[in-house]
């Protein structure tokens, strides 16, 4: 890419991840949550892809981690509604709800809302990947 | 209701783009306008008029709010929309490494 | 506490879906243990629901303790239990026989990872009470699927896997449509609160849109006739457990129970629909088995025959006599064992000779004896000769078609049953009879686990008829029959059970 896009992209890329873990850790009192800041979250990896070429997104986040990270979401979420079981009810809300618009209220939602920014995150980084890394070579036709 | 018609409209027009066109990934864009269509028109349900978002914010009181839930299940059917659309581009590309084609008069193994 | 029961039918596959995919490409073997043991697990668990059932009645679970018009809840009768059993006992069966079949396969753990979450969204399909939950549910298993039949990634599974998830698509964004259009008449989505607001007879013109909506969605989910185009390719192409996932339990629980449920429980069926439905099943029967007897690769010619068995299921039940229903629930249970067992004979035949051309084969049963034998019984069954239970289910289906006063529908029952007999006559006749080809001469029979599978599976065929005594009809067929037949009394149940 040109010059212009990297020395964007070097200024914006720190802010679009801030922004998107803001959204998620936001979620339960403004609009957004887990699934908008995942997707900005990863947007911000595939803008490195993009502007960098995707050794240099490899090197802050590889395909391993990734969907290391995308199972350890999915697991997380499924944890947290079992726990749920322990008040008797599967995804029953446990936690103390606080004062509504308070960073650290609605119980169980925000740990929810990071939950599946992890696997939407991720989740989006590897299919962009697989999409852009499946090399196109052709068999040539019907053999 | 004319915006009723519209979604009704759009969602002819995916599956005309479905049903008629050739290749491949035309058919892939066809799968996702039928699905913005019905989600479209989920979201048109949930109006009313001069309904406000539904939004709970501190200062506010609420009034008129439109009705939240099929945003909620919009966001849902648009992230399984994302899946299968990725899904069937995947599939798509694959076709594509194995017949040296996207037309689909020319991808014809299984008869019968 | 048992009512603690309900979310494990989701939870335990789902955990084990994400659990495979994060230590299953690290820990060999690690992903075979945990998919059969999370498949056992779901088996126990609704053999025993069967016995909850049996006294509790209806059992209603809310998730995060929301109330049912507004939470989600879970539903738990005679009908989910039923499917349940069957779609586990399969998945369990199905899960031990991949264990050796899945070895000439690379990255089996994703196999497996993507089998678990099938398995999750036909639980959540038959256990969900709400109808956008079923919505999502009935998707997380067809994309999971439409992944598994592309999961050879040749030639034929990739195309035959974009044609069904095409398909696939359009089906279930006629389902979402109908959804939102049943959603603006009643104002929600519970099924049961649902069915209250449609009795007070508001829109009958919606209502009737709506059922031409799911009948092509659901339809083509459980491939009908009219809808049946995407499945002879895709199930042939997917590695043999998922043909005999897809062909034994999927188009079932998708399509045929999401039909039941819907237009019995929820709208309340009308002669229309009935009507239509024995129709389409009575079409399906006679051109699934039509379209089967010229086919020579065995697993089209067992996926033809999927459809044709369907058709039997569906007229059955489309003749909404407590006999129908019977007949059509019982072929149900039967054709999930005893198609999984054919397909599973088919994958172990191409497993052993790579081939599954019938004009290839040839007295395999001296090479092979387990799986000719075990094809033999799962022969005599869908051709419905006497014990097998095949020969049950259909008896009880033509005898309720009489009955009921359709002779037409007992005469063309029959003659489909006559063809399917003439079609399986020619899979033992040139697959495992005949003379022995050269080429053939080294094969061997297939491992053990696959062995065990084909055993269990093909018991269960010859114990089928067991499910028709007086003390086990009551627990397990009565109870998924009266929930047919109570018909819109559903909602009344579910809210008398909150209380």
């Amino acid at each position: 890419m040109t010059i212009i896009v990297k020395a964007i992209t070097r200024l914006t890329v720190g802010l679009i991840l801030l922004f998107g873990i803001y959204i998620v850790a936001h979620g339960h009192m403004s609009p957004g949550g887990g699934f908008a800041g995942g997707v900005i979250i990863a947007l911000s990896f595939i803008h490195i892809m993009l502007a960098f070429g995707k050794e240099e997104a490899f090197k802050k986040i590889n395909q391993g981690v990734a969907s290391f990270f995308e199972s350890i979401g999915a697991i997380i979420f499924i944890t947290l509604a079992l726990l749920g079981i322990s008040g008797g009810y599967f995804f029953l809300n446990f936690l103390s709800k606080g004062e509504p618009f308070k960073l650290f209220s609605s119980g169980l939602i925000p740990l929810y809302n990071i939950a599946i920014s992890f696997k939407v995150g991720s989740g989006l980084f590897i299919i962009v990947v697989i999409l852009v890394l499946l090399k196109i070579t052709k068999e040539g036709g019907d053999k | 209701m004319s915006v009723y018609l519209l979604c009704l409209i759009l969602f002819c027009i995916g599956l005309y783009c479905i049903l008629r066109k050739r290749n491949l990934i035309k058919i892939i864009i066809g799968i996702a306008i039928t699905g913005h269509a019905v989600n479209l028109f989920f979201i048109l349900i949930g109006y009313k008029a001069n309904g406000r978002a539904p939004i709970h914010s501190p200062d506010q009181t609420i009034l008129n709010m439109v009705d939240p839930l099929p945003q909620a299940l919009v966001l849902t059917a648009i992230v399984i929309g994302l899946a299968v659309i990725a899904l069937i581009a995947a599939i798509a590309m694959r076709v594509y490494e194995k017949y040296g084609t996207f037309d689909i008069t020319k991808i014809r193994r299984l008869k019968g | 506490m048992t009512h603690m029961l309900l979310p494990l039918f989701v939870v335990i596959p789902l955990g084990a879906a994400f659990l495979n995919s994060l230590l299953g490409k690290r820990i060999k073997g690690f992903s075979d243990i945990l998919s059969a043991v999370a498949t056992c697990a779901l088996a126990c668990i609704s053999i025993y629901s069967i016995f909850i059932i049996k006294d509790a009645g209806l059992i209603v679970y809310k998730v995060g303790g929301w109330i049912p018009p507004i939470g989600i809840v879970m539903v738990m009768d005679g009908l989910t239990v039923f499917m349940a059993v069957t779609v586990n006992l399969v998945a369990f069966l199905i899960s031990v026989y991949s264990i050796s079949y899945m070895e000439k396969y690379t990255e089996k753990w994703l196999f497996y990872c993507l089998f678990l979450l099938m398995v999750a969204g036909l639980n959540g399909v038959i256990i969900s009470g709400d109808l956008f939950n079923l919505y999502v549910f009935l998707e997380i298993a067809a994309i999971a699927s439409y992944a598994l039949v592309a999961f050879g990634t040749e030639h034929e599974e990739l195309e035959a896997a974009f044609k069904y998830a095409v398909m696939g698509s359009v089906a279930s964004s006629f389902i979402l449509l109908g959804i939102v259009f049943l959603y603006s008449v009643t104002s929600t989505l519970n099924m049961a609160d649902m069915s209250l607001e449609i009795a007070k007879g508001g829109s009958p013109r919606i209502i009737m849109l709506v059922s031409v909506f799911f009948l092509m969605g659901f339809g083509l989910k459980s491939a009908l006739v009219p809808f049946h185009a995407w499945l002879p390719d895709a199930h042939p192409s997917a590695p043999a457990p998922i043909s005999a996932m897809l062909s034994g339990v999927l188009i079932k629980s998708l399509g045929v129970y999401a039909i039941i449920r819907i237009f019995f429980s929820v709208f309340g069926a009308t002669p229309q629909i009935l009507n239509t439905l024995m129709l389409l099943g009575a079409l399906s029967m006679m051109v699934g088995v039509c379209l089967a007897l010229g086919q020579w690769d065995l697993k089209r010619l067992l996926a033809y025959h999927s459809i044709s068995q369907i058709g039997y299921v569906v007229l059955g039940i489309g003749l909404a006599t407590p006999l129908g229903i019977l007949g059509g629930l019982f072929h149900l249970f039967n054709h999930s064992v005893f198609k999984s067992l054919l397909f599973l004979n088919s994958g172990s035949v191409e497993y052993a000779t790579g081939t599954r051309d019938l004009q290839k084969m040839g007295n395999l049963k001296e090479k092979m004896p387990v799986t000719s034998a075990t094809s033999m019984v799962a022969s005599m069954s869908i051709a419905g000769i006497p014990p097998f239970n095949g020969f049950w289910s259909k008896l009880i289906i033509i005898v309720a078609c009489v009955q009921a006063q359709h002779f037409a529908y007992a005469v063309w029952a029959v003659i489909a049953s006559l063809l399917t007999l003439a079609s399986f006559m020619k899979v033992q006749r040139y697959g495992f009879f005949g003379e022995l080809r050269g080429r053939l001469s080294g094969v061997q029979e297939s491992p053990f686990f696959m062995k065990l599978s084909m055993i269990l599976l093909a018991v269960i065929c010859l114990a089928g008829g067991i499910l028709l005594l007086p003390g086990v009809y009551g627990s397990f067929l009565e109870p998924a029959r009266d929930v047919i037949l109570a018909g819109k009394d559903y909602a009344k149940m579910v809210f008398m059970s909150v209380r």
